[in-house]
């Protein structure tokens, strides 16, 4: 993006911003004149045009607060533009001068740097952000101190934020879960397997603070996959690392009453919504079947592409969205089903309703379904589980030996799929389903080949009856 | 053929007839009735009438005090399905997972010993009823509250098309009669009409399945109750059943020894099993688990337990609702 400014001498003074910016880029206007008045700069007494180039693409945002008034500056001749020219620049003014942080500074750091320059003039706030781009930020408080860099008077000191860097806390432990054995398989796999998980059962028995556990057995994110989840939290405007790199998988748990745009994002500039924030993370739909059909149907294309393409009658948007999907839900609409503490009261025809709404095609994404039972007493009074820390060293393990691509099966595992298929109502996109969660039990059990045990356990977590209308 | 015409005139003005009715409505529409061209109708759409006055029709049906006038029939089962020892199942729509395995294990044991299984094809129990018997093999027979063309609840559509393969589906009402709540107290007549004993597996307090024991009751025909927790509201009309007299039933064995029959010797589990799964099958003979008390029970863990309930599961051996596996004895 090119910012340019035309001074021209006119009766009366004025002042314009062409190329298709939106309202914060046009307010602009009035922040970059009291800036550089405030940092005791001339305002032109000409009529300026501030043209955003290419012209034919929407700008949106207070980002270009600061490159406006280098240039109209520059122009002017209050600063060399040769040395301007050497600098990406961006951030917003404040109407004493002072630069504010803006969202989506890695994003523009990288686009500076693939551009070729070699720093950025940002807010100081930013300037951590902005070098995990691997570009030299110089870190800026106000007007004044950039016009004095630029100018080669001094150099900005360095950025000491005043806080301290406090760490995110840590995702809640597996050893606070005592018994269900069996959800805590579930979520072994899932990790290890980036599998789609679905927990059933009735109210108040921890489906949700199970799920709440799959990022602390997730592996750290690699490098390159950092940034990138770093950068989309970013642009959102949503990052809480104070400019450092986001290394554990996100995890997002949208509410039920959130619309499809906040979900797979949208608005008239697209954004990104929480499946996007999700990337490389989790995704946790608590109450499943409550979420509105167009919100469910909407989350197939990610599913199935790991991306979300918003279309505009501007162009397109696409973002990445390769999350993993946890759902919980009540396996009816009162949720006294499966609860041996209550009486579940809804009707044959609420009940049928309430299956409906979960489409064959939203259950075939699901690779791992369990029910949770409500736990008697004495798995409540059991010793608690194993932490964390330790599944999630099984789950790296598993996750190098399934980078080589999926394992080989055993004939005994193919006989025993065949006679799967034959006796089970399991679809094309089942069968697909269990082989993959096979290969991922195989991976966790550190074997070559994909064994007729394997593929058992992988059949044991397909949608049982329950789930059928 | 007179029937015919009355099926048919009853379909035409929405009412349920069981005689000629002295109207001159009646008498007008039964003088332009081409009964051979509604035959051939019918034919063209697989379907057949078995009338009152016809030997076809099951002499149970016809001892109750309102028999039908005859019977609309879809299906490739023999008519004399319908003479056979017949036993109906019924129960709640909305079932509990220990309901919905109790049907399917009656209708499955009760078929394999030669019964014919009738039942509603309603949700929840009349439709595992029907599976069971389709399970093991026999011939099983659906009794609609509305038209034998209309495939009715919509999603027992698989269901209707598999029990018409080798059983039959029937009713008094002419193909192209609505469902109508009207209707399922009349069909609940057939069902316990055609049926020796009505065997009621689960029910609320004022249940539909409550009516057709009571009609069973009316025409002297066996009722049976299966037994369920005196704290659930879904075993509130059976238990009241057997408190009033109703035959317990604590296995198929129980209802084949009404019949004279005797249960077929079961095979024995363990010629295909792993001992990992014959471990779990031993437990879970004994009490339904869920695999948490499964773990602590068995002493192993949830990975070798998920592959185990997969090997009994594909044999026939146990079943999963709700999160609680529950063992069948052996198929046989």
């Amino acid at each position: 993006m090119e910012v340019e400014a035309h001074l021209q001498l006119a009766e009366t003074p004025s002042f314009a911003i062409v190329g298709l910016a939106d309202r914060a880029c046009q307010e602009a206007k009035e922040r970059v004149r009291s800036g550089i008045k405030s940092a005791e700069l001339d305002w032109p007494k000409h009529r300026v045009v501030v043209n955003l180039a290419p012209a034919g693409l929407k700008k949106e945002g207070s980002g270009f607060d600061l490159p406006i008034a280098l240039t109209i500056l520059a122009a002017s001749a209050q600063i060399p533009a040769r040395a301007l020219a050497r600098h990406a620049v961006f951030g917003e003014l404040a109407l004493d001068g002072r630069l504010r942080p803006v969202g989506g500074v890695l994003a523009v750091a990288e686009g500076a740097k693939r551009l070729g320059y070699e720093s950025i003039l940002c807010p100081a706030e930013s300037s951590v952000e902005a070098s995990l781009a691997g570009i030299d930020a110089i870190p800026l408080r106000h007007l004044v101190e950039a016009v004095a860099f630029l100018r080669g008077d001094s150099v900005p000191p360095p950025y000491v934020p005043q806080n301290g860097h406090k760490p995110l806390p840590d995702a809640p432990d597996l050893a606070d879960v005592r018994g269900q054995e069996r959800a805590r398989r579930a979520l072994e796999l899932a990790a290890a397997g980036r599998h789609n998980l679905l927990l059933a059962g009735p109210p108040g028995i921890g489906k949700t603070m199970l799920a709440r556990r799959l990022p602390g057995i997730l592996p750290k994110l690699a490098g390159d996959e950092a940034l990138e989840v770093t950068r989309i939290h970013s642009v959102a405007g949503v990052l809480r690392t104070h400019g450092h790199l986001i290394e554990t998988p996100p995890f997002r748990a949208p509410h039920h009453s959130a619309s499809t745009a906040a979900i797979v994002g949208g608005g008239p500039g697209p954004r990104p919504g929480e499946a996007s924030l999700a990337h490389l993370g989790v995704l946790l739909l608590d109450e499943f079947p409550e979420f509105p059909r167009p919100v469910l149907e909407a989350l197939r294309q990610p599913l199935e592409d790991g991306a979300i393409t918003i279309a505009r009658v501007s162009g397109h948007a696409v973002f990445p969205a390769r999350f993993q999907l946890v759902a919980t839900m009540n396996l009816c609409p009162c949720g006294g089903r499966a609860d041996p503490g209550a009486e579940c009261s809804c009707s044959a025809q609420q009940l049928a309703r309430f299956r409906a709404k979960l489409s064959q095609a939203l259950l075939d994404r699901f690779d791992l379904v369990v029910t949770v039972p409500r736990p008697r007493a004495p798995e409540l009074a059991a010793a608690p589980g194993e932490p964390s820390s330790e599944v999630r060293c099984r789950v790296e393990r598993a996750r190098a030996g399934l980078q080589d691509g999926p394992p080989q099966r055993t004939p005994e595992a193919n006989a025993l799929l065949d006679r799967a298929v034959e006796r089970l109502p399991l679809s094309g996109r089942g069968r697909a389903r269990v082989t993959r969660v096979a290969a991922t039990v195989a991976a966790l059990a550190g074997a070559e080949t994909v064994g007729a045990d394997h593929l058992a356990e992988a059949l044991s977590f397909r949608a049982s009856r329950d789930f059928a209308t | 053929m007179s029937e015919i015409a009355l099926a048919a005139f009853a379909a035409e003005t929405g009412s349920h007839l069981i005689w000629e009715p002295a109207s001159a409505a009646f008498s007008r529409f039964s003088g332009s009735f081409d009964a051979r061209s509604y035959a051939r109708s019918l034919e063209e759409q697989g379907l057949r009438f078995v009338a009152r006055s016809s030997g076809g029709y099951p002499e149970l049906l016809r001892a109750i005090h309102d028999p039908p006038p005859g019977l609309f029939v879809r299906g490739g089962g023999a008519d004399d399905l319908l003479h056979r020892t017949t036993v109906a199942i019924v129960g709640a729509r909305a079932s509990s997972s220990y309901g919905t395995h109790v049907a399917r294990m009656l209708g499955r044991e009760l078929a394999a010993a030669g019964l014919v299984v009738v039942s509603g094809m309603a949700r929840g129990i009349d439709g595992e009823a029907h599976r069971g018997a389709l399970e093991a093999g026999g011939p099983t027979v659906a009794v609609l509250g509305c038209g034998v063309d209309r495939d009715y609840p919509a999603a027992h559509a698989a269901l209707a098309r598999a029990i018409a393969e080798t059983g039959l589906i029937v009713s008094e009402y002419a193909p192209g009669v609505e469902p109508a709540p009207w209707r399922f107290p009349a069909r609940n007549r057939i069902i316990a009409g055609l049926a020796q004993a009505t065997v009621v597996v689960e029910a609320r307090e004022r249940s539909g399945a409550l009516i057709t024991a009571d009609l069973a009751l009316d025409e002297g025909r066996e009722v049976f109750a299966v037994p369920g927790e005196i704290t659930s509201a879904l075993s509130a009309g059976t238990n009241a059943l057997l408190r009033l007299g109703a035959t317990p039933v604590t296995s198929a064995a129980d209802l084949l020894e009404r019949f004279g029959l005797t249960p077929p010797a079961p095979i024995d589990p363990s010629a295909d099993l792993d001992p990992t799964s014959l471990r779990v099958y031993e437990v879970l003979r004994e009490a339904p688990a869920t695999v948490d008390e499964l773990v602590s029970s068995t002493g192993l863990d949830a990975a070798d337990l998920g592959p185990a309930l997969t090997m009994l599961d594909l044999a026939g051996l146990v079943t999963e609702g709700e999160g609680l596996y529950r063992g069948v004895r052996p198929p046989g």
